[in-house]
């Protein structure tokens, strides 16, 4: 057998006849997906269409039983476990926030920043001024300064969201991959957040998975839509929604 | 740098509390060896005995709560990493017996003549230096954590599958060591030692120095936990604790970080038990107990879990309950034992210091909500 021949590309995450099948259902079926640099992409969806599973195989902690899945044109990712491929540039924020509970804010975003990993220089480590001044930069980012030395168990549902999304822009990733960054938000909390993101944007690639359609068309990207484990249609928001598939998809028949 | 590395996590309530264990450890002996014994402050040699034996429980608890209470890695096995620090002390011991032995020969413990053997086991040489002696108390269960924690973390099991491996491994070691081929001592252990470091370990001096190393060893601890935690590993430590597929998700190799701590916690509880052998005047193979190491997490879960004052407090005061109720109704200590993780479980989830904490934090907020 010969070694597939990676496709040279200039794109920053490309998937290819990407299958992943738990106990024969089929949660990712041939699914293709191009993200270039500095592109913020929205993947949309019925329950069921393969989100967040496409999550966990670019982020290795699912391995797919096929297909292609490269970062940054050389970065094999089905080789790779979840802190490497976090090195590489790859940071998630989940569906359901999990930010540190018993840490402050301040905490959480120095946890994320990017650099120190190693086990023993954090044990001597103190934050240096450039860290701080970064966690300042990001704190002003997320709108959440005033709340900086509250635990994480006390902020409300919008303020983990935005939490989570500061702690991936600490970890300075080149590409975002944002789950459902507004379940569960009241209508300014979203609008808030479409702000945040259009911000993030502006130094970092993301792809963000989201079922609010309002939120997608205040986002005003390109849209992926899935079904079934593959590309159901691309393009702007309105291209797609006037295509018959993807109303029958979500409509039902 | 080693020193602001160790001053990191303390804080004034730590200091206070170091500054009361030294203060126990001097006083307790001095009292003992310098009033006369019809001086009411005079401490029987009973009683140093017993509290020497608290401090070195109190430094296991502390070793159990950190990584339990900060790392959430529940050892039920940490009773294996004490009882090796107190062979290795117990195999020193041994060898300073000399040809004082019951069988007179000056290389080989009276068991080993006994069991015929013509020669000292490999394992044994080395043992008759103290400095040998003190680097094994700390590296041979260091070793074994380090074994057991490299595959245990690297295949990422975690929870209940963990403590169950932990268990199993303290009561593997009771069996092998149980059996007389294993060139320990069997089921009578190591005992009848004579000297550490050229002193009777019968005489008050050696006792009461014994003691004081003993609470110099709890406050090092302390002082070396509280470091830990207190730095930005502890930072990372307690949120692998928290949510550790979170941590790895932000490019930790959350295994380096649960090593780290194991080893360390198997070291601190090595040194309790190398302490604790020479002021109980025996090691055997039921200090391997599985019930010995449960008993461990209970301190730590009566006195404040995730802590690092809590398993101190609470090792004393349940061994001081254990001594008091095997002695006034010694049938009761096995049902006030489990009534107390019972009452523990259910109302004191954060153990006294919690206690002590909430009660403080309601004293201030009906403070603030009085009128001015």
């Amino acid at each position: 057998m010969n070694a597939p021949t990676m496709r040279s590309t200039s794109a920053l995450l490309y998937l290819s006849g990407v299958t992943v099948s738990f106990d024969g259902f089929k949660a990712l079926n041939n699914l293709s997906l191009l993200i270039e640099p500095g592109e913020m992409r929205a993947i949309i969806g019925p329950n069921g269409a393969g989100k967040t599973t496409m999550m966990d195989v670019i982020t290795g902690k699912t391995r797919p039983d096929t297909g292609e899945v490269v970062f940054d044109g050389q970065a094999d990712l089905t080789k790779l476990d979840e802190a490497s491929i976090a090195t590489l540039g790859i940071g998630r924020k989940f569906q359901k926030p999990t930010v540190f509970e018993n840490h402050t804010v301040r905490d959480n975003l120095l946890l994320a920043l990017a650099g120190m990993r190693s086990w023993y220089r954090l044990l001597t480590a103190a934050p240096t001024k450039a860290e701080n001044e970064r966690l300042e930069e990001i704190l002003s980012i997320i709108r959440m300064g005033p709340q900086q030395h509250m635990l994480g168990a006390r902020l409300s549902h919008g303020q983990k969201q935005w939490l989570e999304i500061g702690m991936l822009l600490a970890q300075n990733p080149k590409l975002m991959l944002v789950d459902e960054p507004v379940a569960g938000m009241t209508d300014v909390e979203t609008e808030t957040t479409a702000q945040v993101l259009r911000e993030v944007n502006k130094s970092h690639s993301v792809v963000v998975v989201e079922h609010d359609m309002s939120f997608v068309r205040a986002l005003g990207v390109k849209v992926t839509v899935l079904h079934e484990g593959s590309t159901l249609a691309e393009g702007s928001l309105d291209q797609v929604s006037a295509d018959p598939r993807v109303v029958e998809v979500y409509l039902g028949r | 740098m080693i020193t602001r590395f160790l001053w990191q996590g303390m804080d004034r309530n730590l200091r206070l509390f170091v500054l009361l264990i030294l203060a126990v450890g001097i006083s307790l002996p001095l009292a003992n060896l310098i009033l006369a014994a019809t001086n009411p402050a005079h401490v029987p040699s009973w009683v140093l005995q017993l509290v020497g034996k608290y401090l070195c429980y109190a430094l296991l608890a502390l070793a159990v709560d950190l990584v339990w209470g900060f790392c959430g890695i529940l050892s039920l096995g940490h009773g294996a990493f004490f009882a090796l620090g107190g062979y290795c002390m117990g195999m020193y011991l041994m060898r300073q017996i000399g040809s004082r032995g019951v069988y007179g020969n000056p290389i080989l413990p009276d068991f080993m003549v006994f069991l015929n053997y013509k020669e000292l086991p490999w394992f044994w040489h080395g043992f008759n230096h103290f400095w040998f002696a003190a680097i094994m108390v700390v590296l041979v269960p260091s070793v074994l954590a380090f074994a057991l924690g490299w595959f245990a973390f690297r295949s990422r099991v975690t929870g209940v599958y963990l403590s169950i491996i932990t268990q199993a491994m303290t009561f593997a070691l009771m069996l092998a060591f149980f059996r007389n081929d294993m060139g320990l001592g069997g089921n009578n252990g190591l005992t009848d030692f004579k000297d550490i470091l050229g002193y009777s370990v019968q005489a008050d001096g050696t006792r009461a120095a014994l003691f004081f190393a003993s609470s110099v060893a709890l406050a090092l601890g302390l002082i070396i936990s509280a470091a830990v935690v207190g730095s930005r590993f502890g930072k990372a430590l307690t949120a692998v604790r928290d949510a550790e597929s979170r941590m790895r998700f932000l490019g930790y190799r959350v295994e380096g970080f649960k090593l780290f701590v194991f080893v360390l916690s198997a070291a601190m509880a090595g040194v309790a038990g190398a302490l604790y052998v020479p002021q109980i005047g025996i090691i055997n193979p039921g200090e391997f107990a599985p019930g010995n190491s449960i008993e461990a997490v209970l301190w730590v879960a009566v006195g404040g879990r995730g802590t690092l004052i809590g398993p101190i407090i609470g090792a004393v005061l349940v061994n001081f309950g254990k001594t008091w109720l095997t002695g006034a109704l010694p049938e009761v200590w096995l049902f006030a034992l489990g009534a107390l993780f019972i009452v523990v479980t259910l109302l004191l989830p954060k153990g006294i210091v919690g206690l002590w904490g909430q009660m403080k934090s309601r004293s201030q907020s009906r403070k603030a909500r009085a009128p001015a």
